[in-house]
């Protein structure tokens, strides 16, 4: 899976781009947002918890699209091929 | 009231090291022992909102630094080699799942009783207890705490209280018994723990809370700043939204102390420093907390006020800072003392400045400058 990644998480991947394997549990369940988030963390550990607060909900500066389709929805599937791409949303000074 | 000879504080062999956490990363000030030259190195996590960074003094190596983003959320940095390199805590501080509740910021940390070496705490906002028993590489709740069926009455609702939230902060450990714990809130007020945390009680009789309909509550108090007289862990001082206070135990009851700070200057402020060796001296910071509150010096003149006596007299001490139109303030942890005699007594302000003092206060001058709004300072 293809995962575009903003500066603010570029310390741990050390790339704007990154490319992770996501376990498919069944042909007719294809991986999630959140199988996503979590394969991140296992290859990048501690990114998550920098997107997801300990309630599983995304943070409130963070979003992620799925193409062009944002979602805030861990459970939203992801088609073969797609890239996600996570958003930092600046703010503040 | 004896005087030990015990340092508080490590003493490190060939110099004198201070942390500054700030609103853009962590800096740090390093001198000899003559405190005369003054190197700043960093910046370490630049861009990150260090609220705290604290050295181990059980080991004289282990570092931990509380830090956010804007964008992302809170974790914990942990070095094993004072400063050089960091890594992140694998499980920061974060609230039962299902809890409903999220930490926006990991804001205190305290090292644990010198014979549970990997131990130690942390405060948050909204308000939460955390401790780590593996040098901060992973964190759980303090359940006795973060689920006391009190809790919500004596804190109240997570989007109660201070600006940029409420906050869980000065956690004392008793350097005679690991399971005696103080905390304190400033929604909430000063609490106790005899049994490692898994039960409370509040601790707040004779602190006055004017900001509350019941200026005589059991709990919902606003402690600014906590801390264990030099030695002498039965006497905590405390720097209170409504003035400053002591307290001696066994004795349940606070004492005010800061009815004789001058009625220009008033008695409140947020940071508060003890003496290294003497439990009768302490120093607080006062700010202007009138009106709509702005945070300033009073009239832009800052100064320490120190007192020899436990509280009972105060005297000015601003020998070398500014005389005027000096604006700044200092937060609660970002003042703080070296162990050397005489001791060091340093400070940073809202405006990014570090002052300094090598002779207890006596005279001060400014050690950095231009830096972010500083948080914290720590010896480091």
């Amino acid at each position: 899976m293809r995962v575009r990644v903003p500066t603010p998480l570029q310390s741990y991947t050390g790339e704007a781009e990154v490319f992770v394997a996501v376990p498919v549990l069944a042909p007719e369940l294809p991986p999630t947002m959140g199988g996503v988030l979590a394969a991140l963390d296992g290859s990048y550990p501690g990114m998550r918890f920098r997107m997801i607060d300990e309630q599983g909900r995304v943070r409130p500066h963070i979003k992620l699209f799925i193409d062009q389709a944002l979602t805030r929805d861990l459970r939203t599937p992801i088609p073969s091929g797609a890239t996600v791409m996570i958003v930092a949303a600046l703010s503040g000074g | 009231m004896p005087r030990t000879k015990k340092p508080a504080r490590p003493v490190t062999a060939k110099r004198v090291r201070l942390l500054l956490a700030t609103r853009k990363g962590l800096w740090t000030l390093t001198s000899d022992l003559a405190r005369s030259a003054w190197k700043l190195a960093g910046p370490q996590f630049l861009g990150h909102v260090v609220h705290h960074a604290v050295a181990d003094p059980r080991d004289a190596r282990t570092m931990l630094a509380a830090a956010r983003t804007g964008h992302l959320g809170p974790t914990v940095f942990r070095s094993l080699d004072a400063g050089k390199t960091w890594k992140e805590a694998a499980k920061p501080p974060g609230f039962a799942e299902g809890s409903g509740r999220v930490v926006d910021h990991t804001f205190w940390l305290t090292p644990g009783h010198p014979s549970e070496p990997g131990t130690w705490y942390a405060g948050t906002s909204p308000q939460g207890l955390f401790r780590s028993v593996d040098g901060g590489t992973t964190w759980e709740g303090v359940a006795g705490f973060n689920q006391h069926p009190k809790r919500k009455a004596w804190c109240g609702g997570d989007q109660d209280g201070t600006p940029d939230g409420a906050k869980l902060h000065s956690i004392l450990v008793d350097p005679r018994d690991p399971k005696h714990l103080y905390i304190s809130m400033s929604s909430g007020g000063t609490f106790e723990s005899t049994d490692a945390g898994a039960d409370w009680r509040p601790l707040n009789a004779g602190v006055r809370a004017d900001f509350q309909p019941d200026p005589n509550l059991e709990f919902g108090h606003d402690p600014h700043c906590v801390r264990f007289a030099a030695g002498h862990p039965d006497r905590l001082y405390q720097q209170n939204h409504c003035g400053i206070f002591r307290i001696d135990r066994p004795n349940d009851r606070w004492q005010e102390i800061g009815d004789t700070m001058p009625k220009s200057v008033g008695y409140v402020g947020f940071p508060m420093v003890v003496h290294p060796r003497d439990p009768e001296t302490l120093w607080v910071f006062p700010m202007d907390g009138t009106s709509v509150w702005p945070r300033t010096s009073p009239g832009g003149r800052p100064g320490v006020y120190r007192s020899r006596d436990g509280g009972r007299s105060w005297k000015r001490q601003d020998q070398g800072l500014p005389k005027a139109q000096a604006w700044w303030t200092v937060k609660r942890q970002a003042m703080t003392a070296d162990a050397r005699d005489p001791a060091g007594l340093y400070f940073g302000t809202t405006s990014g400045e570090v002052w300094g003092s090598r002779d207890e206060g006596r005279t001060f001058r400014c050690l950095a400058r231009h830096l972010p709004h500083i948080y914290a300072v720590e010896p480091g």
